[in-house]
């Protein structure tokens, strides 16, 4: 077809070596390190073992599993509850007005979450606005803290992360092709049913993908428990940490990773299935209006 | 009034989204140490801050590292985007299915997999470990940035050029990357966003001789609250929205080298 030229070769291969050598052998590094033991000196010995693994199944460890799951998951679906009907009020609005709105989501999505995080404290701190506020209305004495407690860490999951659910949904609802509702609701479809069988199938690849991008940096990002949670909230990624910095057992944190990774594999997979379901059905529909 | 509900519930999300950062900026100048009390209009945080010659030395290396690392990342980024735009080669679908992984890919677990990788192969920790990891972790999304643009142009332009007689080289020199380059120009700023707000990935691929920014504001704030970080917070905020509105600019394709539909 086209001549193999020089410049071709130099861009493919560059591309490559860099994934290659700064993405995939690291993380290559990272799974085979999680079954290697820990050294006296070093942080890992070359000797096969099935430990790291086994060692996860302390309560200990399940209990701070099962801790990190729980606020990840329902910080995850606040973000989608209040996620989803503002993206679709944000797909509706006008078009002139549409850019600026998706600009309000877009600045706090690229803002540093530590910021973000550290914004809360002032207004969940003890004599914090909050507290002021309810002080001034009449509707609380003294002083009191906000934080240091699991809703703390779970409206601060929620807060830093809102803006990473908003912006697939947007994608996903804003391709939406409206005439398929028009045509449910002349065929007798109740809004709901039509939300329940149109609008939720089609955009389910937005849902996935934003679950995704809350999810997974609900369980790793440590500072927003550390911050707000105190030593009190201890989650997975302040774990993983700990086995870095503190600890010195690599093995061990690898292991723990191991279940985020599997997590984000589970979850692309997933968001593949239905895209192409989302894909296939939105071909049928378009190919029945046409008919 | 029907209509009006609606535009409520954006504006009060909108409002949870940014009351706290508008008191962060509100109490930075605050004349009061500790409380949220307002005791009058000062500067003196931000005095403070510029003062303090370990933060400057902080923020010098993290704008160091920002510029390479953008810099560097737009040049692997774009070439990623032209070779899965307009290329055939074997495992092109993998390499795309890589790019997506990446994007989504937990930072922790990347900061992780790169300091097993860096200790591994003996590099002191760093400058260059940091620069590398900032490319890594931004690289993807200036690929993603150029290939949505790309999507939306007029392939006939290429095939023209060469059709006229221009190298490949030429062809990516003259025709796509100036049609692009708004998108690359975006995709820096990204990445130099990207660069200068990473704290997970940083924590892990720095060692105590490279101090930079995000860690240092990571230790502050661990802390609790005090005036001179709701300045820095507000400085750094002040920085991510200026960028993120000039890429926002640049990004949002123009009508006119769009394709015909």
């Amino acid at each position: 077809m086209r001549e193999n030229n020089g410049f071709r070769k130099f861009s493919i291969s560059s591309v490559w070596l860099w994934i290659g050598v700064f993405a995939l052998v690291p993380n290559l590094a990272l799974f085979l390190v999680s079954f290697l033991d820990r050294g006296e000196v070093d942080y890992f010995i070359p000797a096969f073992t099935l430990d790291n693994y086994l060692r996860l199944l302390d309560p200990a460890f399940v209990n701070i599993f099962l801790k990190s799951m729980y606020l990840a998951g329902v910080s995850t679906l606040s973000c989608l509850l209040i996620g989803y009907p503002f993206a679709y009020l944000m797909a509706g609005a006008g078009k002139r007005i549409r850019p600026w709105l998706m600009l309000l989501v877009v600045i706090p999505f690229w803002t540093n979450s530590l910021i973000r995080t550290y914004a809360l404290v002032i207004i969940l701190k003890n004599q914090g606005l909050i507290n002021k506020l309810m002080l001034s209305l009449g509707l609380a004495e003294g002083s009191f803290s906000l934080m240091y407690n699991d809703i703390a860490v779970f409206v601060g999951l929620t807060y830093t992360l809102l803006p990473f659910m908003i912006l697939p949904l947007y994608a996903s609802i804003e391709k939406l092709d409206r005439r398929l509702l028009d045509a449910a609701q002349d065929l007798g479809a109740s809004p709901l049913r039509s939300f329940w069988h149109v609008t939720l199938p089609l955009t389910l690849p937005g849902i996935v993908a934003g679950c995704i991008l809350v999810f997974l940096p609900a369980l790793g990002t440590f500072y927003i428990p550390e911050i707000l949670g105190g030593a009190k909230v201890m989650l997975l990624g302040s774990f993983i940490k700990n086995q870095f910095l503190v600890a010195r057992d690599w093995p061990l944190g690898a292991s723990a990773s191991m279940i985020m990774t599997g997590i984000l594999i589970f979850m692309a997979l997933v968001y593949r299935l239905v895209n192409r379901q989302a894909d296939g059905s939105a071909q049928a529909g378009q190919n029945a209006g046409a008919a | 009034m029907k209509t009006r509900f609606p535009y409520a519930y954006l504006w009060l999300v909108y409002a949870f989204l940014y009351i706290p950062i508008l008191v962060v900026i509100i109490f930075s100048f605050n004349n009061a140490r500790f409380s949220t009390d307002w005791h009058g209009f000062t500067l003196k945080w931000y005095e403070l801050l510029f003062k303090n010659q370990p933060l400057i030395d902080a923020a010098y290396n993290s704008l160091k590292v920002a510029v390479c690392s953008a810099s560097l990342a737009t040049v692997m980024g774009s070439l990623a985007a032209l070779c899965i735009h307009r290329y055939k080669f074997a495992g092109k679908k993998i390499l795309h299915g890589c790019i997506y992984m990446l994007t989504i890919s937990p930072d922790i677990v990347m900061g992780i997999a790169l300091l097993i990788f860096f200790v591994s192969i003996n590099i002191e920790l760093g400058f260059t470990t940091l620069l590398i990891a900032h490319v890594t972790l931004a690289m993807p999304f200036v690929t993603l940035t150029i290939l949505a643009r790309l999507a939306a142009f007029n392939e006939n332009l290429i095939e023209a050029a060469r059709d006229l007689g221009a190298s490949e080289v030429k062809s990516f020199l003259y025709v796509l990357l100036p049609l692009t380059a708004p998108a690359v120009a975006a995709g820096w700023l990204l990445s130099f966003t990207l660069s200068l707000d990473d704290v997970l990935i940083s924590f892990f691929v720095t060692g105590p001789s490279f101090e930079i920014l995000p860690l240092k504001i990571y230790s502050m704030v661990r802390l609790g609250v005090k005036p001179d970080i709701n300045a820095l917070s507000a400085i750094m905020f002040s920085l991510t929205l200026i960028i993120v509105i000039l890429a926002q600019l640049l990004a949002s394709p123009k009508k006119k080298y769009r394709q015909k539909d």
